[in-house]
């Protein structure tokens, strides 16, 4: 009988259900999807290197799945108590019939374990689905063979699911229990008699606190922008969010009340249609929602910079590398020390590929393509030399730049060598001329400045004119990122006499397939433990470590970013909707009455659309004007790591907003036009 | 003068063929313009059913019901809508103000939906309160307002359209009796300088006897009808009664 009666239950109030029900399959699909990357890493035929950053990043994936976890669950609790809420009249009825609040307890139960297996059904399919999409991007990701691609299905993910799960419904169905056996049948009757008390703003305090906080916010959108040369410490970031939180809160409290004023009096519009229906709806719905509102703005905007970053993130930090690594091995060590050990300090005086004999490592056997150069600098040329005349305008432009370093140069003949091995262009020098390589985008702009103000350097009593105008693009150290701030190319006389300062060993490895790369990688690697080199200083980047590093970080942040930002966005707009529902049953009163007021469904939908529109549209439009410029000022922050691909990114993060967002919205809109119509 | 609703012989089943009840059993009377026109009857007579069926909030079985020259059981989906905000005015036993209006915004609501421009609304709204003595609760929001100041909120919505009929079903059924007289009154006085055609459903005798004219209903049909005439209300309550007594005991808890 309650079994029949559950059942009833569901299949009548499904439409109410439908966001609880999108809410949990949601959950359970995603919470599947970014779960199951484990076992598709699994598979993949990768490096070690690259192995360690998955299984950190499996590792990290884990607890944020438990904070998801909780997220999800309270998200649960509240949909659940919506529910409730919805059906007090009818639990009502029940106990005044003389059934128990045990009973009812158990009704829900039933329902609740019901509603729990078709969600975590459907959710799971889905999520396998999905899930196949994601491996291919999982694939391309960590830059795998997508050739052997074939249907996961990760018995790991599901099974922590389902327990996840599992556990999530347990704690509900005990929040029911407690819920149901709290209440009083007195208020479970009354319960739809509800009358709204409207409190109208002060139009004056509202006009004043959106001036202020607007000037906040602006100078908040200010410091992450154009001056964001004022955050030169990490402490100070908090300035811009500390601002920016608290006038969201303040203009969504002084918008609600200002915008029915300045509609009010705007008579013509104010007095069309339903217009003052629709527009004091709103205004009482968000008056009393300020905090939800804001925190809901807020987590919008996080949800897409984060989307929209982790996203081109990993498409910056890989396309880099096919130009900034385009050997497989280089040593660097310095020369010429005049402190440390006596073995450091010999070591110091020797050639890279001497040092390497010495640790028993052959070079002609193992590498092809070998060049060794020496870059040099002299304590005499700063930065601030090289810069000229242009060096006080940079300094009072760019005051937190170090204009005390030293410059570093290198022989054209040798860059020439390194150039040919990179697949860079030949560079052509007069006797008293010179070149800038930079790649660094901020820096090769200060530079570019200072050469076309024509900078002479002296170098033993020679000067020395600018080739170009410009700085050329180049760069000999090989890093992930675009660090090269300035290297001087001269002729290979000037350098005659000039101290040296590090030498610098660039090869390929002598061998064609990936696993006889990776034996000769773990040689090199083996190499820190040799009793010589243990004693001495010498740095060595790989390619294969490099990728391994740069793509799995990438791959990782992306993956972890993409996780919570999606959840983020369903958690907001889940509360959005349920908020928008909880009053449904008021709402219900005041359509019924504008029904019989003469007004045709047309004008009830436009309404009911408006409202939902508006209602989901403020914190989303506050959010989106917010994330122009925190993508702004990620995009500044994630320009050490190259230019991105933002414009996919955002088209990849508007498509998650349609879908989730949207899809909360449509489910809102016609779950509330089925509750007003009957 | 001429007739503004004449109902022909409706009727009004529920029920299926095996189990029939007639909530509405052959019905047919004529109201003229500027009546004022009270139904009464027990409840289950099929008063209420019977203004339902006037105001097109439900459909006839058989019959017609013509409002003006227009045979509303005819219309259709949003022509029922034009008819409804264009002829007709309501006022409920529970006001049905919006309580997120003030009870300027509240009358004006009927205006807007018919788009007239608001420079008219505020003409015409400003005019009735006067003189319905609601001008000082025009700012207040209804949780604001006793109950009588929201029926004459809702009798200034129902009349602001100038309808061709106003229908009210049980107006005084939430008020005291101080606020009930009131109210009837300010019908009264619709009635007479508005020129206003209002049809009441009530089974309290006091409220019918403001009517002109009371119709009483039994079991889905027309039981008997009276006229005011030119007595004064007093004799006109105590005709009511005399009927009231006679369609048996039903209506005497009513009193």
């Amino acid at each position: 009988m309650l079994y029949k009666l559950s059942l009833k239950n569901i299949r009548k109030s499904f439409k109410d259900y439908a966001i609880y029900f999108f809410t949990l399959v949601l959950g359970v699909c995603i919470f599947y999807v970014f779960n199951a990357i484990e076992s598709q890493t699994v598979m993949m035929n990768v490096s070690s290197s690259t192995k360690k950053i998955i299984e950190l990043m499996n590792y990290m994936m884990n607890a944020v799945s438990v904070f998801v976890s909780f997220v999800l669950g309270f998200l649960i609790i509240y949909a659940s108590r919506f529910l409730i809420k919805r059906r007090n009249k009818e639990f009502g009825i029940y106990l005044t019939l003389g059934m128990g609040k045990r009973k009812i307890s158990k009704i829900l139960l039933i329902e609740t374990i019901f509603i729990g297996l078709i969600s975590l059904f459907v959710g799971l399919t889905l999520g396998v689905l999905l899930s196949q999409f994601m491996s291919l991007l999982v694939a391309n990701m960590f830059e795998a063979d997508l050739t052997r691609f074939r249907f996961i299905f990760s018995h790991s993910a599901c099974v922590k699911t389902l327990i996840y799960f599992g556990i999530i419904y347990l704690v509900v169905a005990l929040f029911n229990v407690v819920t149901i056996s709290k209440c009083k049948l007195i208020d479970l009757i009354n319960s739809s008699k509800k009358q709204e008390k409207v409190k109208m703003k002060n139009p004056i305090i509202c006009t004043i606190v959106f001036l202020i906080s607007s000037i906040m916010l602006g100078y908040a959108y200010y410091i992450v922008t154009a001056g964001v040369d004022m955050l030169d410490k990490m402490i100070k970031i908090l300035i811009p969010v500390g601002l920016g939180t608290i006038s969201t809160f303040l203009i969504i409290w002084s918008l609600s009340g200002l915008i029915l004023r300045i509609v009010m009096a705007v008579k013509k519009l104010y007095f069309r249609g339903l217009n003052s229906f629709v527009l004091r709806q709103i205004s009482s719905k968000i008056n009393t929602t300020v905090m939800q509102m804001g925190i809901i703005c807020l987590m919008i905007f996080v949800t897409i910079c984060v989307l929209s970053s982790a996203l081109s993130l990993k498409n910056s930090m890989t396309q880099n590398l096919v130009t900034l690594v385009p050997v497989d091995i280089q040593f660097v060590k310095i020369l010429d020390r005049n402190e440390g050990d006596k073995v450091l300090i010999d070591d110091s005086k020797i050639s890279i590929v001497e040092t390497l004999e010495r640790a028993d490592f052959n070079v002609k056997d193992y590498f092809k393509d070998i060049v060794e150069v020496t870059i040099y600098s002299s304590n005499d040329i700063k930065i601030k030399t090289t810069l000229g005349e242009y060096y006080e305008i940079a300094k009072s432009k760019y005051p937190m730049l170090s204009y005390d370093s030293s410059e570093s140069f290198i022989k054209l003949s040798d860059y020439n060598k390194l150039a040919r091995l990179y697949g860079k262009d030949q560079l052509i020098l007069n006797d008293d001329e010179y070149i800038v390589l930079s790649d660094f985008e901020s820096w090769a702009a200060i530079r570019d400045e200072a050469l076309k103000r024509d900078v002479n350097i002296n170098l033993s009593g020679v000067n020395y004119k600018p080739k170009y105008d410009e700085c050329l693009d180049g760069f000999v150290y090989m890093s992930p990122n675009h660090i090269n701030t300035g290297l001087f190319v001269f002729p290979d006389n000037a350098l005659n006499g000039i101290i040296r300062e590090k030498s610098l060993l660039a090869a390929n490895y002598n061998v064609e397939s990936d696993e006889e790369k990776q034996k000769i990688e773990d040689i090199i690697m083996a190499l820190d433990e040799n009793k010589y080199i243990s004693k001495i200083e010498l740095d060595a980047v790989s390619k294969i470590a490099m990728y391994g590093a740069s793509v799995g970080l990438g791959a990782c942040v992306t993956f972890i970013g993409i996780y919570l930002g999606i959840i983020f966005l369903i958690s907001s707009a889940a509360i959005l909707a349920l908020r928008e529902l909880s009053d449904s049953s008021d709402n219900k009163e005041r359509y019924r009455m504008i029904r019989k007021l003469g007004a045709d469904e047309k004008m009830i939908n436009k309404a009911l659309f408006k409202q939902t529109a508006i209602f989901f549209g403020f914190p989303l439009v506050l959010s989106i004007i917010h994330s122009i410029f925190g993508i702004m000022f990620c995009n500044y922050i994630l320009e050490t790591f190259g230019n991105q691909k933002l414009f996919i990114s955002i088209v990849m993060t508007a498509l998650v907003l349609i879908i989730i967002y949207g899809g909360y919205f449509v489910i809102t809109y016609s779950v509330s036009k089925n509750i007003i119509k009957d | 003068m001429k007739d503004i609703l004449r109902i022909k012989g409706i009727e009004k089943y529920y029920g299926t063929k095996s189990s029939l009840t007639k909530a509405i059993d052959d019905i047919s009377f004529d109201v003229k313009e500027g009546e004022f026109t009270a139904i009464m009857g027990a409840s289950g007579s099929g008063k209420t059913t019977l203004l339902n069926c006037i105001s097109t909030i439900d459909k006839v079985t058989s019959g017609h019901i013509y409002v003006g020259d227009i045979d509303i059981t005819k219309l259709k989906g949003n022509e029922l809508n034009k008819f409804r905000r264009e002829e007709l005015g309501f006022i409920f036993q529970d006001f049905n103000l919006l309580d997120t209006l003030t009870a300027f915004e509240n009358i004006a609501l009927a205006l807007s939906i018919q788009n007239i421009s608001s420079s008219e609304i505020e003409n015409r709204v400003n005019k009735v309160v006067n003189d319905l003595d609601i001008k000082s609760v025009m700012d207040k929001y209804p949780y604001q307002m006793s109950g009588g100041q929201k029926q004459r909120v809702a009798s200034a919505r129902a009349i602001i359209t100038n309808p061709k009929l106003v229908l009210a079903d049980e107006p005084t059924g939430a008020l005291d009796s101080k606020s009930s007289k009131k109210l009837l009154e300010s019908f009264n006085y619709l009635n007479k300088e508005f020129n206003a055609t209002i049809l009441m459903v009530t089974h309290d005798a006091f409220t019918a006897s403001y009517a002109n004219r009371v119709i009483f209903i039994k079991d889905g049909k027309i039981f008997s009808e009276i006229n005011k005439g030119d007595g004064n209300r007093k004799e006109f309550f105590d005709k009511i009664i005399d009927v009231v007594t006679l369609l048996g005991g039903d209506v005497n808890n009513a009193l």
